[in-house]
């Protein structure tokens, strides 16, 4: 070996690596042996070779595909992941997405005021002092008040004044905190328990703000898949309830029943077969839009018929239609319970704030975990709950000290109104706020009625009595109705909100001027 | 060294007979801290520069535990023992049930970011690898009995599942499978969540006890009444009050004006208070105007319909809270979301959403929103508001801060977010905010250019439908806020905030120091404690209620699943004693409970050795030198808490 190495450089390099070479060979069959004793070693190891070998012996050709199969399994899972949902995507470069940010121009936040709607955000009644029958309004004058929902003349009354501050002496103002951590008064219990008793449901949950009930009630029932039917005047809340609940939403006319009962037998039909789902009804009792009643009779019929659970919103009926201010289902002599979910506010006759859901116990039971905006808000303040409990109290001890001048007040109105052919009153008798619609001669366009109805509260203002009219939210400009946006577009209408505070002589005085608004501003069209 | 600390005060309050404590607290006040003769010089100084604040106090200055906050109508003198009379000292102790007195001037920190620095998120230590598997397997376990239970529940106890079941035709009202978790995990822990309260929700909150015989099925009122350490509400600033400047001005409001508004914003619902309310929010919260609304959920669920719709795109923080959900999906606009507090994620998006312009069209967006919020109620975290002005300018959208929390809480003068990281409010489009926190009423806000709130009052359903707030709860909001400013009792706002930016730091460093894993950023006001087990959930919170503190606890599906925790709100009632009271507490509960299990990664080490600066020791620890887990003795936690809250946390 030593010759060698000094015979020539080259021929001991070739013998090195010859011996290298040797070397490797030997190591890699260690290795192998080394990997055969450590695969064999490894629990059913035996069984994989045997089939291995097997089928290879059986079927060399399903060992190939075995094999590709294995080798897709591996690139597959190592392929980089992508979206299947983003088949449109642009590929772009770095300095051209700069490019497009440069020039991306976003729209204005909100778009600027129209000229209608910058004199209605000016014209908006401020009220100075407290409200009541007769206010004073920011510019000093005091002048008659019908905007304002207090149908009982309660807002100012000096005992109720009284017992919200003696609440807010022990409770102070605001609970602190959603009703599920720590933010259940006993006074809320005590509220719960004093309007489930009065409506004669088993059980009732308060929400902190009345316009965010039923935009929670609804969605906490009902989901995807689930079928609801709704009359298509429903308020604005409940079109955004039923947009946010993700079910199959289905419209029947305006009161219309046999419409309804079309609508029910049509997915009758179409769901036969099918998993059953829930199925709800969603009505207005007394309507927002128009003020006319529900037929409530027929509605719980059918519901009982088809299998339909009923959600009634009583925001416009609860407290004062019925002979003891019950809502609608006193109305129709119906137990409450018939209704399988009551929704009303507290923030209009009971002068409270808030509003509720009365129902079964189980119904509320589920609200309390998932409505929305009773486990995620804040409780009602306590005084405001107190207040509602005085008033459910006032109310059953004496409705007829309520009820009945509203209603003598609502048909002194009634009256006095009919003496004109230019305005069609639409609400019912039943209803403390009384719409009218103007009668024009030719068919008049969305804006210009809009305007004449601005006008006349404008001429009613300026004779010393505060009117409204129907507001509508717009839909944003080329978008129609339809499951992903709804707007509130009610009939253009004057409203006129009754109150126990009158005597018999001011309401046809101020009758008197709003019909005399309407001749003038509805005369000067024809 | 004994448990029970050896000074008299925190001795005695410390004692589970809180009610005898109570009653006679004041004068173990007196008696304690009129040894500590530095204290009255600090006191004497603090006075002189709140000349308003103390009407009556005359010349009893040398009392040095009065709190100047809430010194009306005390009446000190020499003899402890003949001033309080039974009436008076009862008149105190609810007065101090309602809100604590500070205990000495150096108990207060202005909550404010420092401008040099960028805000960096809190660093999250993570438990042991134990911790992580029995949390998974006592989920398996309860996922488990649950299914065993309903299996043979529904075969064998029909009537008790009825409500899960179809029926006469009618499909069953709860999914079987939505409802499992609130029948088999939530139900176990029911007596921990909606205990029913009476009284004012201040630094302490009374109980109503109840109990269950059929696990948690149902609740029967015992009669009794609890009082407990309150760490649990929203009353940041302490305004849960029955008694003082804000309630007198309520009451004259309610006897004046009566107790509803009646009537919706657009309508005849609009008063005095309400337009006198919007211009004092505006001006607060540094807008040009402002709208009022009378519930802080339904100000978010009903606003983004009014800003953006179709063909807009919203972007939003994934912890933000359900009403900016509910509102972003009324919205008809399209919706993603981004990491939470992840700059880069956002940036990613925002470059990807604007080039590629709207899904199938292409088309570019009509408008793109941001939508975060000032600080975040489960997670103590704050928003990182100077990178996203930044990130605003380079890509022009429109930012929506939801300062729910925030406002009241943050900021050297209370303003939210914007006040705490010293950025003009106008870099922000929209500010909304609830009033129902710092402010001890209800509603909220949206404040932004006069424009865009004229808009609003035109189209927003909020405006035009919904109920318009009551007198007396916009009077609580006005006076509030008069206070923070400084209008009303010159120098208690003030002192208010800083006492809450004080003791937010205070227990969180100490909970730190004993060896918890806390979340959030140091001045947040929410202190999360992680607990991970879902068996510690009613654990902690029961543990705690037998000490008389009552605790949020929360779990899934608030939080992710393995990261259950319970939260501490801080609030400007509480004083040093209350929680050192909490700090003792946990400390007994963590023992018991396991709950010491930081590493040490998030603060709450044992002080620099002399001469070792805050720089070598970061370059130690990047070179691999060790953490030592952080677990201090209460006494020592106590000590040193003053001192250290006022040092950059560590």
């Amino acid at each position: 070996m030593a010759s060698n190495m000094t015979a020539s450089a080259s021929a001991s390099a070739t013998q090195l690596f010859n011996m290298d070479y040797e070397e490797f060979i030997a190591l890699l069959f260690t290795m192998r042996d080394l990997a055969i004793t450590q695969f064999h070693r490894i629990p059913g190891s035996a069984i994989v070779t045997r089939y291995i070998k097997m089928s290879y012996q059986h079927d060399p050709a399903r060992s190939a595909i075995e094999l590709c199969l294995v080798i897709f399994a591996i690139r597959y899972l190592l392929a980089p992941k992508y979206s299947t949902q983003k088949k449109n995507f642009v590929k772009l470069r770095d300095d051209e997405i700069d490019e497009l940010i440069e020039d991306w121009a976003p729209e204005p936040l909100v778009a600027p005021l129209t000229e209608f709607e910058q004199e209605q955000v000016e014209k908006t009644p401020v009220i100075t002092g407290p409200t009541g029958p007769k206010v004073k309004l920011a510019n000093g004058r005091t002048v008659t008040n019908l905007a304002s929902a207090n149908y009982f003349n309660l807002a100012g009354q000096p005992a109720l004044a009284e017992s919200a501050i003696a609440t807010l002496r022990t409770y102070g103002v605001g609970p602190c905190g959603p009703p599920g951590f720590y933010g259940t008064q006993d006074v809320h219990i005590d509220c719960e328990r004093d309007l489930a008793e009065f409506l004669g449901c088993q059980d009732c949950i308060i929400y902190a703000q009345a316009f965010s009930t039923i935009n929670a009630v609804i969605p906490a029932f009902a989901k995807r898949g689930d079928y609801i039917v709704a009359d298509d005047k429903c308020n604005f809340a409940i079109q955004k309830a039923l947009q946010l609940s993700r079910s199959t939403i289905r419209w029947y006319k305006h009161n219309d029943m046999d419409d309804l009962e079309k609508v029910l037998k049509k997915i009758d039909r179409e769901s036969r077969g099918r998993e059953l789902t829930r199925r709800f009804i969603v009505t207005e009792a007394l309507f927002e839009d128009g003020g006319d009643v529900a037929d409530l009779g027929t509605i719980v019929k059918l519901k009982f018929q088809y299998k339909y659970r009923l959600i009634l919103d009583e925001t416009n009926s609860f407290g004062f239609v019925g002979a003891t201010g019950r809502g609608l289902t006193e109305l129709y002599n119906l137990p409450a319970t018939d209704v399988d979910m009551i929704v009303g506010t507290l923030a209009t006759a009971f002068v409270g704030g808030g509003g509720f859901c009365c129902g079964s116990k189980e119904i509320v039971h589920h609200q309390r975990i998932s409505g929305l905006a009773y486990v995620f808000s804040a409780a009602l303040p306590a005084m405001l709950a107190t207040t509602v409990s005085e008033v459910i109290k006032m109310l059953r001890e004496n409705p007829e000290n309520f009820i009945v001048p509203l209603r003598e007040n609502i048909k002194t109105f009634h009256a006095a109104l009919a003496k004109t052919d230019m305005l069609t009153v639409t609400s019912s008798p039943l209803s403390p706020v009384i719409s009218f619609t103007l009668n024009t001669k030719k068919e008049a366009t969305v804006a210009e009625q809009d305007r004449m109805t601005q006008d006349i509260v404008d001429e009613c203002l300026a004779n010393g009595v505060l009117v409204t009219r129907a507001k509508r939210i717009a839909l944003p400009a080329g978008m129609a109705k339809g499951p992903s946006w709804f707007g509130w577009d009610p009939a253009a209408a004057i409203k006129i909100h009754v109150s126990t505070g009158f005597t018999k002589k001011e309401c046809e005085k101020a009758a008197g001027i709003i019909r005399s608004a309407v001749t003038k501003v509805v005369g000067r069209r024809r | 060294m004994p448990r029970k600390a050896s000074s008299s005060v925190s001795g005695i309050i410390d004692t589970p007979k809180r009610a005898t404590a109570r009653t006679t607290s004041k004068i173990v006040q007196f008696f304690a801290s009129a040894s500590q003769k530095p204290a009255s010089n600090g006191e004497a100084k603090l006075s002189s520069s709140f000349p308003g604040a103390l009407p009556k106090l005359g010349g009893s200055l040398s009392l040095p535990t009065i709190s100047l906050s809430t010194a009306t109508g005390e009446n000190t003198s020499e003899s402890p023992m003949v001033v309080f009379s039974p009436e008076e000292a009862r008149r105190t102790a609810r007065k101090h049930a309602q809100f604590g007195p500070l205990l000495h001037p150096s108990h207060k920190y202005v909550s404010q970011h420092d401008d040099e620095k960028e805000l960096t998120e809190p660093v999250e230590d993570e438990p042991p690898y134990f911790i992580m598997i029995t949390t998974y397997f006592s989920y398996l376990i309860l996922i488990i009995f649950g299914h065993v239970r309903d299996f043979f529940g529904k075969r064998f106890k029909g009537r008790k599942y009825s409500h899960l079941k179809s029926k006469n035709g009618y499909a069953a009202l709860n999914s079987d499978f939505d409802n499992f978790y609130v029948r088999r995990l939530k139900q176990r822990l029911d007596d921990c969540f909606s205990r029913p309260i009476t009284g004012v929700p201040g630094r302490y909150i009374t109980l109503l006890g109840r109990k269950s015989d059929d696990y948690n099925e149902t609740f029967q009122m015992t009669g009794e009444k609890i009082e407990t350490l309150n760490m649990s509400s929203y009353n940041y600033l302490g305004f849960a009050q029955s008694e003082g400047p804000c309630a007198d001005a309520t009451e004259e409001t309610i006897r004046k004006y009566g107790v509803s508004a009646a009537g919706t914003r657009a309508d005849g619902g609009t008063l005095d208070l309400h337009v006198e309310a919007e211009a004092l929010i505006a001006r607060f919260v540094g807008k040009p105007a402002s709208i009022l609304y009378s519930m802080g959920y339904g100000t978010n669920a009903w606003i983004f319909q009014s800003l953006v719709n179709k063909g807009c795109l919203i972007i939003s923080d994934e912890l933000n809270h359900a009403s900016i959900r509910t509102g972003a999906r009324a919205s008809g606009a399209m919706i993603d979301m981004y990491k939470h507090n992840s700059m880069t994620d956002l940036e990613n998006k925002l470059r990807e959403y604007i080039s590629q312009g709207q899904p199938r069209t292409h088309r570019p967006w009509k408008k793109i929103l941001v939508v975060v919020e000032g600080l975040y109620s489960m997670e103590g975290t704050m928003c990182n508001l100077p990178a996203l002005i930044r990130l605003r300018r380079k890509y022009g959208f429109y930012l929506f801060v939801d300062e729910a929390h925030s406002v009241g809480a943050l900021g050297p003068r209370g303003r939210g977010v914007c006040d705490y990281f010293g950025i003009d409010p106008r870099e922000v489009d929209i500010l909304m905010g609830t009033l129902t926190k710092s402010f001890g009423a209800n509603g909220g806000y949206i404040a932004a250019e006069k424009q865009i709130i004229d808009k609003l009052r035109a189209i927003n359903a909020g405006v035009l439908l919904s109920e318009s707030p009551c007198p007396g709860v916009v009077t609580q909001i006005t006076s509030a806020l008069k206070m923070i400013t400084g209008e009303l009792n010159t120098g208690e706002g003030e002192e208010r905030l800083q006492r809450l930016a004080f003791n937010s730091r205070y227990l969180r460093l100490g909970l730190k120091r004993l060896g918890f894993i806390v979340l959030g950023h140091d001045d947040s006001p929410i202190v999360p404690l992680m607990l991970y087990n879902p068996a510690k959930m009613p654990a902690f919170s029961r543990e705690m209620l037998k000490r008389k503190i009552s605790v949020v606890v929360v779990g899934y599906p608030a939080t992710p699943l393995v990261s259950s925790r319970v939260r501490f709100c801080l609030s400007a009632a509480h004083n040093k004693d209350d929680l050192d009271r909490l700090l003792k507490a946990c400390d007994e509960v963590g023992d018991d409970l396991d709950l010491k299990l930081s590493s040490g990664i998030a603060g709450g080490a044992i002080p620099l050795p002399e001469g070792v600066t805050p720089e070598m020791e970061a370059e130690r620890i990047a070179n691999g030198g060790k953490i030592a887990p952080p677990r201090w003795p209460i006494e020592e936690v106590i000590k040193r808490g003053v001192q250290d809250t006022q040092l950059p946390l560590r």
